[in-house]
This record gives C-alpha cells, sequence and structure tokens, in this order.
C-alpha cells in the first residue's frame, strides 16, 4: 500500500523485480470495490426505473452518512493495527447526553459541548485501557460497546428525547446541491485521505499497524498516536450522533444500534486490512458509495430483506477474499 | 486480472436476480405497506386483508418490510417508496417519533400517510390517520373480564408479557390493573406477578415455568401476546396443569387451535388483522377519491365490516371490542 515503493536501484541481486506502475495502481483492493460501485450503479438501475435520481441517491446516502463518517476514522484505527467497536453506542449516549442537558435547561452551546465532550471522555476510557492498560481492543471495545448503550439507556429511559426544531434538518440543509452530511463526509474523506497519504503521521500509522515494535525502535511514538486516534474516533462518533439527533429530531437509547456493523463493513468493503497496516482512505469512500448504492437499489426495487442480506454478505466475502489474495500477491 | 475473475460469476448472479424484479403498473392507485419485520405472521393476515380489497377496488398494492424491527430501520423504506411515487404509505411503526421527519417529507409529496395496527402515539400531527383494531383502551378490562370468567372471579392470577418496553401491551396492563382494583365484581383475585417473556418462545417458556413453581396457587395468567399465550399453553399442556391453571390472552387462531382442540385454553381473545388491512384500502381509496371525508366524527361504509366512524385524533377502530374464540368458533378463523 505504501506509495513509495522499495527502490529497484538498491534491490539486492535475486530480488523479485519491482511491480511494474500499472500493476502497482491497479491491482488493489479500491479497484475492485470502484468496479463493484459502477457495476452496482449499473444494475440498480436495470432493475428499478426509480433508482437512477441523484437527487434520491445523495438523500439515501444522509441515511448512512453518521456511520460512512465514522468509518473513515475507523479506517485509520484498523491501519494501527487496532479495532473499535463501541462508536454506535458513542454516538447514542453522546446524543442522549446532549439531549439531556437541553431538557435540563441548558443553551444550545453548552448542550452541543456536553455532547462532545462525552464523546472524547468515552473516546479516552477506551484508550486508556487499550493503550495504558494494554489490553486487547476488541475485548475493550466489546465492553463499552454494551456499557455506552446501557447508560445512554440509564439516561434517556425507554422514552425518546424531543430536540428542538431549531436544531433539526441537517440533512435537509443543502450547498450546492447536496446535503450537508454529504459534504462533510466528502470533505473529511479529503482531509483524512491527505493525512494517511501524503504525512509523515499517516505512514507512521501504517508502520505500527505493520509492525509495532519496529515502529516503536524507528522512534515512532506508538502509543501517543493511537491515543490520539481513538479520541479522534470518539469525538467524531459525538459528531455522528449529534447529526443523527438532527436528521431524526429526536434521541432514544437505541439510535444507531448495530451501526458498528456497517462501519466496520465499509472499511472491510474498501480493502482495509483487519490485521493492520493496510488500506485507504479512498477505498472507505468507495465503499460507502458502495453500500448505500447496492441497499438503496435493492430497497426501491422493493426486493424481499433476505435477498438483501444474502446480497450484502456476498459482497463482503467478496471483498475479504479479494483484499487478502490482492495482499499476498504483492507481499511487501 | 483478479478482479475480473471474481467479477463474473458476480455479474451472473445479479443478472438472474435483476430478471425477476417484477415490472410496475402504471396510473392505477399505488398503496404500500411498510410492516415492522418481515418473518412475522402477523403481518401475513394484515397484508391479506390488503391484497383481498385492492384486489375488488383496483388498485396496485406491494408489501415491504426491513428485516429488523429497530426504530429508523424503516426510513430508507419510506424514502424509496416516496421516490416510487406510491399514493399511500400505510405503516406499522416501529418508532413512536423517530419517522415524524420522513413522514412529513412524505406528506409534502402528497402521499397519504396512515398508521396501521399501531400509532405513533404523541406525534399524531405527523400521520393522516391511524387504523387500530379495536378501542385499545378496552382491552385491559375486557382481558380481566376473561380470566375472571375463566376462574369464577376469585383467586390469584399473573400477567405473561412481551418486553418490558412494548408500548401495547403496557397500556393494557394498566388497564387491568385499573380494571382490578376499581371494579368490586374482580375484588377477590389478587394479581400476583407481571413478567416479560419478551416475545421469544424460549424465555416466555421459562417465566411461565417460574410462574407456576413461584405461586402455587395460580389460577389464571394473562398473556396479552401471542408469542406469551402460546407459550404459557404449551407450559400447561405439557404440565397437564389445565384443570388448575387456566391460560387466556391475546393469541392467533392459527397458533392456538391445538390448545383449544385438547381443552388446555377454553378461550382467548384477539381481533382481526386481516379486516385492518381491507378496512385501510377502502378509506384510503374514499379519502382519495374524496368520497371520505378524513376528519374527526366522519363516518364511511366499508363492505362487510359496515359503518365505520372516524374518532378523536383520526383514528379508527376496526372493531368495537375483542373477539373471544374458543372451541365453538375457532375453525372459523384462520389467520
Amino acid at each position: 500500500m505504501s506509495p513509495i515503493e522499495s527502490p529497484a536501484v538498491a534491490a539486492p541481486r535475486g530480488a523479485a523485480p519491482a511491480r511494474p506502475m500499472w500493476h502497482v495502481m491497479l491491482v488493489r483492493p479500491e479497484t475492485m470495490t470502484l468496479a463493484l460501485l459502477v457495476l452496482g450503479v449499473l444494475v440498480a438501475s436495470e432493475i428499478s426505473p426509480y433508482f437512477l435520481d441523484i437527487r434520491y441517491i445523495l438523500k439515501s446516502f444522509t441515511l448512512s452518512a453518521e456511520f460512512a463518517i465514522v468509518a473513515l476514522v475507523l479506517t485509520m484505527v484498523i491501519i494501527s493495527g487496532e479495532i473499535d467497536l463501541s462508536p454506535a453506542s458513542n454516538m447514542a449516549l453522546s446524543a442522549c447526553l446532549f439531549a439531556y442537558a437541553l431538557q435540563a435547561g441548558a443553551p444550545m452551546p453548552l448542550a452541543i459541548g456536553v455532547g462532545l465532550l462525552a464523546g472524547l471522555a468515552m473516546g479516552a476510557l477506551n484508550a486508556f485501557m487499550i493503550i495504558g492498560l494494554q489490553l486487547p481492543s476488541i475485548i475493550v471495545t466489546i465492553g463499552t460497546l454494551t456499557l455506552y448503550r446501557g447508560l445512554a439507556q440509564v439516561i434517556a429511559g425507554d422514552k425518546s428525547i424531543r430536540v428542538p426544531e431549531s436544531f433539526t434538518g441537517v440533512d435537509t440543509a443543502l450547498l450546492l446541491g447536496v446535503p450537508v452530511p454529504v459534504l462533510i463526509f466528502m470533505a473529511l474523506s479529503l482531509a483524512l485521505g491527505l493525512v494517511l497519504g501524503a504525512t509523515i503521521f499517516g505512514r507512521q500509522i501504517y508502520l505500527i499497524g505493520t509492525n509495532e515494535i519496529a515502529a516503536r525502535h524507528a522512534g515512532v511514538r506508538s502509543r501517543r498516536i493511537k491515543t490520539f486516534l481513538f479520541l479522534a474516533m470518539g469525538l467524531v462518533s459525538a459528531v455522528a450522533g449529534l447529526m443523527t439527533a438532527s436528521r431524526l429530531g429526536s434521541v432514544r437509547y437505541d439510535l444507531g444500534i448495530g451501526g458498528e456493523l456497517q462501519m466496520v463493513l465499509m472499511a472491510m468493503l474498501g480493502g482495509t486490512y483487519i490485521f493492520g497496516g493496510r488500506g485507504t482512505i479512498l477505498g472507505t469512500f468507495l465503499a460507502a458509495w458502495l453500500l448505500v448504492i447496492v441497499t438503496t437499489g435493492m430497497i426501491v426495487a422493493d426486493w424481499l430483506p433476505a435477498y438483501q442480506l444474502c446480497v450484502l454478505g456476498v459482497l463482503l466475502i467478496l471483498s475479504i477474499v479479494a483484499t487478502n489474495i490482492i495482499y499476498s500477491r504483492t507481499e511487501r | 486480472m483478479i478482479a475480473k475473475r471474481l467479477l463474473k460469476p458476480l455479474l451472473g448472479a445479479v443478472a438472474a436476480l435483476a430478471l425477476t424484479s417484477a415490472a410496475f403498473a402504471a396510473d392505477q392507485l399505488k398503496i404500500v405497506y411498510i410492516g415492522k419485520n418481515t418473518g412475522n405472521p402477523y403481518f401475513d393476515s394484515i397484508t391479506g386483508g390488503f391484497e383481498d380489497a385492492c384486489k375488488k377496488v383496483g388498485c396496485d398494492f406491494k408489501f415491504v418490510a426491513p428485516a429488523t424491527a429497530e426504530a429508523t430501520s424503516q426510513i430508507p423504506f419510506i424514502e424509496a417508496q416516496i421516490q416510487r411515487g406510491v399514493n399511500v404509505i400505510g405503516i406499522a411503526p416501529n418508532s413512536p417519533d423517530a419517522l415524524n421527519k420522513v413522514f412529513d417529507e412524505a406528506r409534502a409529496k402528497g402521499i397519504l400517510v396512515l398508521t396501521v395496527n399501531g400509532d405513533i402515539t404523541g406525534n399524531e400531527s405527523h400521520r393522516d390517520a391511524t387504523i387500530l383494531p379495536t378501542n385499545f383502551d378496552k382491552v385491559g378490562a375486557d382481558q380481566v373480564e376473561m380470566v375472571g370468567s375463566l376462574i369464577g372471579y376469585e383467586g390469584e392470577i399473573a400477567i405473561l408479557s412481551a418486553t418490558t418496553e412494548a408500548p401495547d401491551q403496557n397500556k393494557w396492563i394498566v388497564g387491568m390493573k385499573e380494571t382490578l382494583a376499581k371494579d368490586p365484581k374482580y375484588a377477590k383475585m389478587k394479581l400476583v406477578a407481571t413478567v416479560y417473556g419478551d416475545d421469544q418462545p424460549e424465555k416466555s417458556t421459562t417465566e411461565m415455568e417460574a410462574l407456576l413453581s413461584n405461586f402455587p396457587n395460580l389460577k389464571g395468567v394473562i398473556a396479552p401476546t401471542t408469542v406469551g399465550i402460546a407459550a404459557a399453553a404449551q407450559v400447561v399442556q405439557s404440565r397437564k396443569l389445565a384443570d388448575k391453571v387456566h391460560v387466556t390472552g391475546l393469541g392467533l387462531p392459527s397458533e392456538m387451535r391445538p390448545f383449544i382442540k385438547d381443552g388446555t385454553v377454553k378461550a382467548f381473545q384477539l381481533w382481526s388483522p386481516y379486516n385492518e388491512g381491507w378496512l385501510s384500502v377502502y378509506f384510503a381509496k374514499g379519502v382519495l377519491d374524496k368520497s371520505i371525508k378524513n376528519e374527526v366524527g366522519a363516518t364511511f361504509d366499508v363492505p362487510t365490516l359496515g359503518k365505520e366512524t372516524i374518532n378523536k385524533g383520526n383514528s379508527i377502530n376496526t372493531q368495537a371490542s375483542l373477539t373471544t374464540f374458543d372451541a365453538k368458533n375457532i375453525d372459523d378463523y384462520h389467520f
């Protein structure tokens, strides 16, 4: 995945020849994601005459935009060799705290601050257990996935809390004809794509995911970088939670339930390697669109959910198989 | 190369599936009913009513539902139906308020939004009307009378409900408690426990077993949920306790038939989900062709059901009270 391949000149005798440029550019998981995306659009337009309407597609994307935004940061976490399964619960708890603060009479900016701070604190708790206590991230975040959701239910109960009309409608607000959540997603993709692909910080994330011990010996402050990633995860989850609250106009403890699977799915479909070290923001960006196109296409064609689940399952398996084949053939 | 090799079979599979998608009818009244989730036999019956009525009046009907019943899982389905340009959206809402925004969007496009078999209580202004199975305010009292008549209005009773959050069940349980407390007719009946089987057969069975061991003098059990009553009846049947413990509640005739036939259950109640679908179609068509005024107090006639009234909050009760099923009439019902 590294843009700078080992320079051919320095290669010792007997080493495999450097891969030709076209090979580096094309034989990569994102190529398949893109191909599937194009195929998805073609098939969806074929099975329903109502599908190919850019406004409808963008509108449908806003329904998944919150998860897609979190998936971008999650991609970086996975590349660093960790996982975070708690963001959807984090979304619910931050949104519940936000709505609770509003209900208690807090002014809007303060309530938003409470929500964002809560998200950051949840990220910090994950970071403390994973980096501070050296516990496996999958176990820790399965734990906090349950804990944050439980706390959300303690705070909000079984009832939903309304958010004021002035806060709602982020999904219907358009800028240049594009819904705001879609724009946020695009902007964040661009920013994180640059950070991951073109900065030293980004290269260090790949290095940590490839071999953390080697990275540390090379002077990479892996603990600091990972802590930063989990904090970013907490913050972006809170933002996503508030966006969901704005879209739905109400908050309940079950907000975004099950969303962590969609986020992981987006990263995997985009070719991020589950064991770390490989993956790109571009891949996740394409995969988010792929997922929306495929599900929207099937729903507007009135397909039964059973078929929809099968198609999604096949897509995921296909992407995992392809990712593994491609990565094993293009071994570093 | 590899990508190509992998893509080929997928292309074939998708193309094959694409062929199965049906052609759509134009210019006809398009009605869709969005269920809570798929794989729920209760909705088959409502859908049956929609389908038959649509055949009679000539409209295009479709049933769709998400795979799971989360609060927001119906939103993409509503968006898709708006995009398809349907005239009527009937829906069993999964959330009392998470759908408000998308309902508003649909209605802004001129779509008639009806909640069928469950309402968005507290957010009634976001839908056009609701079609309910029966007067839900009376279900609690009806059920207490039912169990009272079975146990001779004397002794310990218990309630086996769905989940602790189920809004309908909770409303009925409040009604049961009020009836027991206020009506002197039921003064000798004592509610000893309310337990929750979460609408899962295994959990409901466990809860029923626990009731029997914790309360040896238990005489009656009300299970106001189709899963709960079937599980409770199963426990009583296998333990051969039909003479001692009377199980009743709300159940599906198709599921309860064997228990009625062998005497495990004497009687239980429900409404007809089929009629809800049937009524929805006639109501929707009437409102759209302006032969029915969708305002409180208006009345209209529906074939086989007779005169229906639009009550407060634009709500229509398909039938006035619950239907009781027993050995005499169980064979007349097939849902």
